[in-house]
């Protein structure tokens, strides 16, 4: 059972006289001296019981940045969206019991997103584990589902080479969150520190390049297609490629369509941009995927809210996947040609392979399509329509901020209405579709990169989830954005309910009970504005923009009942289409 | 179809959670897991035995290939390989009752390893079906304990065609 410690003492012997010269630190002191080798500069946390000794060391070494969050679970979100924003991992430390507990939401978000997060539980003291102590929980038992991999350190011996290992394993191959459980005890123990070596995990080697043969055979295939579409996923911007994925277009002179997640890894600005795809997606997205003849997914893995109806989708087409997670590949649609690789090592690799294909056609045909059918909405003389609130933000950013989305209609919104022209700058919750995520989202990819705009932008339902983390941000002076689409309802439950369920609103008009969010906003601390109507949305967006030392709140009451459009009903196909009433 | 596939882990916390529960997670079969030390030391040997189509079969592997505690994962089913199961099985046996059941352990080539005045304790190897087999057996003098260990198996060394 104890085949990390043999491995350690092992190890240990060789390093013997290192050993025996190395500072003696508590394990507390080495978790942060580990951090800090690990390029981490900022932590969100919690305290608590179980982690009362490392705080203390917070209170005497300020070189490693710790941001008291409001709420656990806001803390596993904010280092979620640090993560997004910056490329780097997230990390979160919270005690034992209810403070692990409470990151299950953020870590099953990262999790779906294939995030690179640290979680770093407190835990009970080692003989105390299993004994129902104050504030135990079995969190590892509980995250096992929804980690790419936890550990319990047992003894302080490994501390270092547990750190490194979780770093090593949330941020290479297919990214995603690590838990590292630390009972009391060996937080408190003292050991000679010495930085940890080389990880050589031997069930844990992803593979980066691409099989030459293969690429040699995707060139080949390439070529010959006539109506090809190129399908980015999320994993594209992991892989940070989203250069090589542009040159891959062009090169190819192929469409390009994203996912949700893979927004911003090609610039929506490009003629060859057809925006996103699926159940939200743009009409003429969805005409070319289904009509294709070559379906290129990079870093997507066929998600039913892309798909619909397995059996309809795409019909016509041989697919071509590359991942980097072999599981990924072949596990909703048959592929016929597979690459296990990064994205951005197999792009680049690719490019030097591949020449224009013979797409004139196909390409004009798209072009009339997106003439014909544009994304579209009616505005109103008096109010505002939330699709406009969007597309005023674009042009007031230049579709240059980052963006966090909550979950419902406005996210939609953001996909289809917000001009990304950068990756790491859409942050959505696509997988898991967590409410609550957007405020703490957006305080972390702030604090990640303070040079840029972040906005998150929530709707009236799921800005109560976190709206507590307002509380952080002007504990900090952290100048974020926020933007509440309020419709006085959980949107898009309601519009599912208004075409599905005979306008049956159960359970989702919120206005009556909604607070005042101006006033909610001004109580903790924040600016904060009301807004009905064009001028002064220009006039908020003004103010908002100009505001750099405390967080902003807009409420920005638009039409109530507004549905987004295009819709794909839920395992439906492109002929099932909506498009709305314009 | 029946998949034995072959795992070699690393002995750490959770390692078995962490298999078990994906199967569980990902609704995949398993008809038997069993586990212990092997040739190495900090590591362990399962086998576990599952069902499904091809493609359920290959997404088993790819996710047992995910796991970070798993060194290796062989599906045993595509090639020559030995297995085993053990069984302990205490049955009811008056003093006229044994020599009928010592017959049919003898057939089995089982063991008699305990003996009290009103059971005996064999113990049964072989396949599965061999065990099912003793088992039936002996069922109508009246069962007392059955239990199994579920397969273990190994590759053959030797992968040729005798003929």
């Amino acid at each position: 059972m104890f085949a990390t410690a043999a491995r350690t003492t092992e190890k240990t012997n060789l390093r013997k006289a290192e050993f025996d010269h190395a500072p003696r630190l508590s394990g507390a002191e080495i978790l942060i001296e580990a951090l800090l080798r690990e390029g981490v500069d900022t932590i969100f946390g919690f305290p608590g019981g179980a982690l009362i000794g490392l705080y203390d060391c917070f209170y005497k070494n300020k070189q490693l940045r710790h941001l008291l969050v409001t709420h656990e679970q806001g803390g596993a979100h904010a280092a979620d969206g640090y993560a997004r924003a910056t490329g780097k991992a997230g990390v979160v430390l919270v005690t034992s019991g209810p403070g692990a507990t409470n990151t299950v939401t953020g870590i099953a978000t990262a999790f779906m997103d294939s995030i690179p997060l640290i979680v770093l539980t407190g835990q009970v003291p080692s003989n105390m584990i299993g004994n129902d102590a104050f504030q135990e929980a079995d969190i590892l038992g509980i995250t096992r589902p929804i980690t790419k991999h936890s550990f319990l350190v047992r003894r302080v011996d490994e501390l270092v080479e547990t750190i490194r290992q979780a770093f090593h394993i949330a941020t290479t191959g297919r990214p995603g969150p690590v838990l590292i459980d630390l009972p009391k005890d060996m937080l408190a123990a003292r050991t000679a520190y010495f930085p940890a070596g080389e990880v050589d995990l031997r069930g844990y080697k992803p593979t980066v390049r691409g099989s030459l043969r293969q690429l040699r055979n995707a060139a080949n295939f390439l070529q010959q297609a006539k109506k090809p579409v190129i399908y980015i996923g999320g994993g594209a911007i992991l892989s940070n490629a989203s250069a090589e994925v542009t040159e891959f277009a062009r090169e190819l002179n192929a469409p390009v369509t994203t996912t949700l997640l893979g927004i911003g890894a090609f610039p929506e600005t490009d003629d060859l941009s057809l925006g996103m795809l699926g159940m939200h997606g743009t009409w003429y997205a969805n005409k070319a995927v289904d009509e294709c003849d070559l379906l290129i997914a990079i870093g997507a893995r066929f998600d039913d809210r892309v798909t619909g109806n397995l059996e309809k989708f795409s019909p016509n087409s041989k697919k071509m996947q590359i991942d980097i997670d072999p599981s990924c590949i072949g596990k909703n649609v048959p592929v016929d040609l597979p690459i296990v690789g990064d994205v951005k090592s197999v792009l680049a690799e690719l490019n030097t392979l591949i020449e224009k294909c013979d797409s004139e056609i196909w390409l004009k045909q798209v072009a009339l399509w997106k003439k014909k059918h544009p994304l579209r909405y009616r505005k109103t003389a008096d109010g505002l329509k939330p699709q406009q609130v969007i597309e005023e933000l674009s042009k007031a950013t230049n579709g240059e901020a980052i963006i966090a989305a909550d979950v419902g209609q406005h996210q939609m919104w953001i996909a289809q209405w917000y001009k990304f022209t950068q990756p790491r700058s859409h942050l959505s919750s696509g997988g898991l579709g967590t409410m609550g995520f957007g405020v703490p989202a957006a305080l972390g990819a702030k604090i990640g990169c303070p040079g840029r705009t972040v906005v998150g932008i929530v709707g009236d339902g799921g800005f109560q989830m976190t709206s507590m983390e307002i509380a952080t941000a002007v504990r900090y002076q952290i100048p974020v954005k926020y933007i509440i689409i309020n419709n006085g309802y959980l949107g898009m439950v309601r519009q599912w309910q208004q075409i599905f369920f005979d306008k049956r609103y159960s359970n989702t008009y919120l206005n009556p009970s909604n607070p005042d969010f101006k006033k909610l906003a001004e109580s903790y601390g924040a600016f904060s504005l009301r807004v009905k109507n064009l001028d002064e949305l220009h006039s908020a967006f003004k103010q908002m923009l100009a505001i750099d030392n405390r967080p902003v709140v807009l409420d920005v009451w638009v039409s109530p009942e507004e549905n987004v459009f295009p819709m794909i009903p839920a395992n439906g196909s492109f002929s099932d289409i909506l498009e709305g009433e314009v | 179809m029946k998949h034995t596939i072959n795992l070699l882990v690393e002995n750490n916390v959770g390692s078995l959670l962490r298999i078990a529960g994906m199967f569980s997670g990902r609704g995949f079969n398993i008809d038997s897991i069993s586990v212990g030390a092997c040739e190495e030391e900090g590591l362990s040997r399962m086998t576990i035995v599952t069902r499904g189509d091809d493609e359920i079969i290959e997404q088993i592997n790819k996710q047992l290939n995910k796991c970070i505690n798993v060194i290796k994962v062989t599906d045993l089913t595509q090639e020559a390989f030995v297995h085993r199961e053990l069984a302990l099985i205490k049955v009811h046996a008056t003093q006229a009752e044994r020599p009928e059941i010592m017959q049919i352990v003898e057939v089995f080539r089982a063991k008699i390893i305990d003996l009290s005045p009103g059971a005996l304790t064999i113990e049964a190897t072989g396949s599965e079906d061999k065990v099912d087999a003793i088992i039936s057996m002996l069922r109508p003098f009246g069962l007392k304990t059955v239990s199994r260990t579920g397969r273990v198996a190994l590759k053959r060394d030797f992968q040729g065609n005798v003929n």
